[in-house]
């Protein structure tokens, strides 16, 4: 007779000391492991319900402007500094880390209209109302000194917007025209105008460095090359845009913020079309800023929210807001890629954490892979009704929900009503438009 | 080599390298490789002083061609893994990628194959690891292993094995039912007289004892050995490891069998009223009631695979039954006489039966087909399946155990055989051990059985050496997975498929369920109007306006019908796969 008996030795299975860590032997089979798919579920789901219950994205207010902030910027070099400017024309210079006001500047009369960090992190610029540009050190003056700028140069008229070159030593202003100045001269070394009389918006592309885009009043974004004479073309749409942001990774792109409550990413090189129409304010939008992984952007809107979109979506993923936070005016994603600040009306810059639910600081081996592990769950099940419905969920307050009520019907109505003229028109007078093709009136060449 | 330039001085280091002697490999046959070492260092010494970057090259390529090798991997490649091994963390069939996908799609497909493939390698592959080998018995030329005695075993294992096979002689209060904690570490007992004890049943340690003073129809363990139920003549009882009553559950009447659903913290009761009632453990409440209309309930079994319990009942018939229907999924006919026992394999796939027609019979559960019956002349009152799919059959006195049950070849001769006095109430596998606990008339004895454990466990699932905080941890992780009572099934995979329902389909199931069509378009009323417009006739001429608009769906609605008869193929699914109520009433034999 042969035989063997299950026997273990209890020595293998549990720890030698108090002081070790527990045994913890693995099989698996997966007959011992039933219900896979349910169990995962169910975790799934919690993992869904966690992630709104952690979603707590507020982080830290910044106060002590007199009036609304009308414009933010980041450091070019420091992740910790940021300036914004007031509509009072006060320019304060803060900490983030910790949340406090290091100087501050009365810049110009009036509106601080833009500001712009110099690509090393040396100097500022600002524009404001008062037709001036003035170009400020970043280190503070000594004790008992004036602030005084290093350089003013007086315009002829109002400046709206700045913006710096990525590499050179010139910077490009918006007003009347868009103008491009060499640090060194006080006039601008060219202009361009294209039959408009105001600009609200330029900017310079990340990549492309002599590539530049602008927001006109007549409803168009133009393009220019600053080292042709003429703008390259330009983009009329049913409203006017307020701002446009560079995409950072896909340079081809930029997304501009609309006043039809709508922001459109455009590809360079198709004008006619936008390549998405991200809808969800229920006001015009005032501002836009991309993160710095090119794959989401935050938008600031009269309505008192701020939403982010991924760039290729149509509808936001997140939105905040707050009961004091009044009309958004302008929003900057932070170059970590983790926070999102903003400025409004009420005199407060807000920073939020771009990830709602992301818990801060370091993490332990454990909790990354159990938030990687959750992440994962909640991307397998994401399409089951349940998971959907709790990760979609969103609070709203009663005013925005309401409106977003009534902008809906509207549609409807708009809808049906162009279906009833269809129908009674000669086939083929009234023709089928995309939501994208909707908004775009003409590419002038 | 007089020359000082760097490439020079690089030359003269890799020969000093290779003068390092590596040490010899059985697989190397040292003599040749070292003359073949040799000769390349020494062409390369020569041409080294001129052309040093182009040796470099030869060099380089000469390893390529493998002339000279310092080693060389035997056994190149990963290690293979047996195809069995790999089939069985199978899990789906892979996924093809549809035609005329989108590049996107088709790298994303590709990504997640690879994954599964990774992991189903990686798991496959940790079967070496494995500390435990199974246990098993063979006999010697011409010997019987069921002749083979319990006191012969327990001499020819070691000690702590051999004090496995033990007997408790409970005569006062028996027959006894029993149940082993789902780590296999605690045994329950309950006698029909009142007696319930609960031991450590390796170290013989007495939890609690204690007397009911009523009948005692079944015991059960819930998720931790913290709790268990005690079905008594009245009400559902709930005692602490103490033996402290926690609860009397007396919506749970007249309770004959309880099985409990670890995954879903649900104990699910047969009472002698014909009730079929599931507690939820975690919050107490009663999930469902159902009442089976079969008469008495007392057989009963779980299928561990997807929690449907099976009821055996006195017409010959087992019904499946989840707690989301208030008709039984199945209904199969087994026997021609009364259901006396069932099991229900761990996997799901097999379902063995004993009737009064003293018939044993194996059942393939996913087809609802007989596999093979095989007549027992004692017949078997009670069944149980371990966990690596021994199958024992009480037969009167004898309890027999029988080997390679599942699958198609026919039950030839016991593997174990072993004689009890007095009447057997309760058999039970202990889990992860080779032990055959078995409650009768005399009380209980522990029988060993090699083989009939699962050598190795999972310690994140069911650990019998866990320690107190481990527990701790494990019941709040398991709390949180709970499986909601909602998606209990036949298929318990169903929730990872795709709905591939039609539209059509949908459809029909939202009219039938809500009993109108929501799609239906309104029918045309027409406005009321003033000033004498709204006369009938009036009314009547402006429903005629738009009657052929009507008209026009049903006309086009028509036509359509008449070409799927031309061309004989039918547009609705008649797949009433959603409702998976199969009714077999075959009779075998």
């Amino acid at each position: 007779m042969k035989v063997k008996v299950l026997c273990r030795n209890p020595d293998d299975y549990v720890r030698e000391t108090t002081r070790d860590i527990q045994r913890v032997p693995r099989n698996y089979d997966p007959t011992l492991h039933p219900f896979e798919v349910p169990r995962e579920y169910t975790r799934a789901l919690n993992a869904t319900k966690l992630e709104r219950v952690f979603a707590k994205p507020f982080v830290a207010s910044l106060d002590g402007h007199r009036d609304g902030i009308s414009c933010i910027t980041k450091h070019a070099k420091s992740l910790s500094t940021i300036i914004s400017g007031a509509c009072d024309g006060e320019v304060k210079v803060w900490n983030l880390p910790r949340q406090e006001c290091l100087r501050t500047v009365q810049a110009h009369e009036g509106f601080v209209r833009g500001i712009c960090s110099r690509f090393c992190g040396t100097s500022f610029f600002t524009v404001g109302d008062d037709k001036t540009i003035k170009q400020w050190n970043w280190e503070a003056p000594g004790y008992g000194v004036r602030e005084e700028p290093i350089n003013t140069i007086l315009g002829k008229a109002v400046f709206t917007g700045i913006d710096h070159h990525q590499r050179e030593g010139t910077f490009v202003t918006c007003g009347q025209t868009v103008d491009i100045w060499d640090e060194q001269r006080s006039s601008p070394i060219r202009s361009f105008s294209w039959g408009v009389d105001s600009f609200s918006c330029v900017r310079y592309n990340p990549v492309e460095t002599e590539l530049l885009a602008s927001c006109a009043s007549d409803r168009s974004v133009v393009l220019y090359d600053t080292r042709e004479s003429a703008p390259l073309r330009k983009v009329i749409m049913q409203l006017r845009s307020n701002t446009l942001c560079w995409n950072p990774m896909e340079a081809y792109y930029f997304t501009c913020a609309n006043e039809d409550y709508n922001l459109y990413t455009y590809d360079i090189r198709h004008l006619d079309v936008p390549v998405t129409v991200h809808m969800d304010h229920v006001s015009a939008v005032l501002d836009v800023d991309y993160s710095p992984t090119g794959r989401e952007f935050v938008s600031a809107s009269f309505d008192k929210t701020i939403r982010i979109f991924p760039k290729d979506k149509g509808h936001s993923r997140e939105v905040y807001h707050t009961k004091r936070m009044q009309h958004v005016i302008c929003v900057r994603w932070s170059a970590d890629n983790k926070y999102v600040l903003s400025g409004s009306d009420e005199m407060n810059i807000r920073l939020w954490k771009a990830n709602a639910s992301e818990k801060l600081g370091l993490l332990s081996a454990r909790e990354k892979a159990a938030t990687h592990y959750n992440k994962k769950l909640i991307e397998k099940f994401q399409h089951h009704p349940q998971v959907r419905r709790i990760a979609r969920h969103r609070h709203l307050p009663g005013d925005i929900l309401k409106q977003k009520r009534e902008l809906r019907e509207m549609r409807e109505a708009q809808r049906r009503k162009e279906q009833n003229v269809r129908k009674h028109s000669k086939p083929g007078s009234v023709p089928l438009l995309t939501e994208k093709e909707k908004h775009v009136v003409a590419v002038v060449e | 080599m007089a020359a000082v330039t760097p490439e020079v001085l690089t030359s003269t280091h890799v020969e000093k390298m290779k003068k390092k002697k590596l040490p010899k490999r059985y697989w190397e046959e040292t003599e040749k490789t070292d003359q073949s070492q040799r000769r390349p260092e020494e062409e390369q010494g020569k041409a080294g002083q001129n052309q040093n970057k182009s040796t470099v090259k030869e060099k380089s390529l000469k390893r390529k061609n493998g002339e000279s090798l310092e080693k060389k991997d035997p056994f190149p490649g990963e290690a293979p893994i047996p195809q069995k091994q790999l089939q069985k963390f199978q899990r789906g069939k892979k996924c093809k990628v549809p035609a005329g996908a989108r590049e996107r799609l088709k790298e994303a497909i590709a990504i997640s194959e690879a994954m599964s493939e990774h992991a189903q390698k990686q798991a496959a592959r940790y079967d070496l690891l494995l500390p435990e080998d199974a246990g098993f018995l063979e006999g010697d030329e011409d010997e019987d292993t069921n002749t083979i005695s319990q006191a012969d075993i327990a001499d020819a294992v070691d000690i702590t094995s051999g004090s496995k096979y033990f007997n408790l002689h409970l005569s006062q209060f028996g027959p006894y039912r029993l149940d082993y904690s789902r780590t296999g570490r605690n045994l329950l007992v309950g006698g029909k007289k009142g007696h319930v004890a609960c031991i450590d049943w390796q170290t013989k340690d007495l939890k609690c004892e204690m007397n009911v003073m009523e009948t005692v129809n079944d015991v059960k363990w819930l998720h931790t050995e913290a709790m268990f139920a005690v079905a008594q003549k009245r009400w559902l009882y709930i005692y602490d490891s103490k033996g402290v009553e926690l609860h009397c559950v007396k919506k749970f009447n007249d309770v004959l069998r309880m099985q409990f659903l670890p995954y879903h913290f649900l104990l699910a009761t047969a009472s002698a009223t014909g009730f079929l009632q599931y507690l939820d453990v975690s919050i107490g409440k009663e999930v469902a009631a159902i009442c089976t209309k079969m008469g008495r309930l007392d057989v009963m079994a779980q299928n561990p695979h997807n929690a449907v319990i099976h009821l055996g009942h006195p017409n010959g018939t087992v019904s499946l039954w989840s707690p989301n229907q208030k008709e039984s999924l199945v209904k199969m006919l087994c026997h021609r006489g009364a259901v006396r026992s069932l099991a229900v394999d761990k996997t799901g796939t097999y379902m063995v039966t004993s009737g009064l027609d003293r018939k044993l019979k194996v059942y393939d559960i996913r087809a609802f087909k007989p596999l093979h019956s095989c007549f027992l002349p004692a017949g078997a009152s009670c069944l149980s399946l371990s966990q690596r799919g021994l199958l024992s059959a009480a037969t009167g006195e004898i309890v027999q155990v029988y080997q390679n049950v599942l699958g198609s070849n026919p039950v030839s001769k016991p593997y174990m055989a072993h004689r009890l006095r007095g009447q057997i109430w309760g058999l039970a596998y202990c889990p992860f051990e080779d032990v055959l606990g078995i409650g009768h008339g005399e009380g209980f004895t522990s029988m060993i059985v090699p083989g009939a454990g699962e050598p190795n466990f999972d310690a994140l699932d069911t650990n019998p050496y866990r320690s107190h905080k481990q527990r701790q941890e494990w019941e709040v992780k398991a709390l949180l997975e709970k499986v909601q009572p909602e998606l209990i099934g036949l298929d318990p995979g169903q929730l990872s498929k795709v709905d591939q329902a039609s539209f059509e389909q949908r459809h029909k199931e939202q009219i039938e369920a809500l009993g109108f069509d929501p799609l239906a378009k309104d029918k045309f009323k027409p406005r009321t109007k003033k000033k004498g417009r709204s006369s009938a006739g009036a009314i009547e001429k402006r429903k005629r306006k738009v009657a052929h608009e009507d008209q026009r769906v049903f006309l086009s609605l028509s036509l359509l019908s008449l070409f799927a008869i031309i061309s004989h193929c039918s547009y609705y699914r008649h797949d009433d796969a959603s409702h998976r109520r199969c009714n077999i009433f075959k009779q075998s034999d």
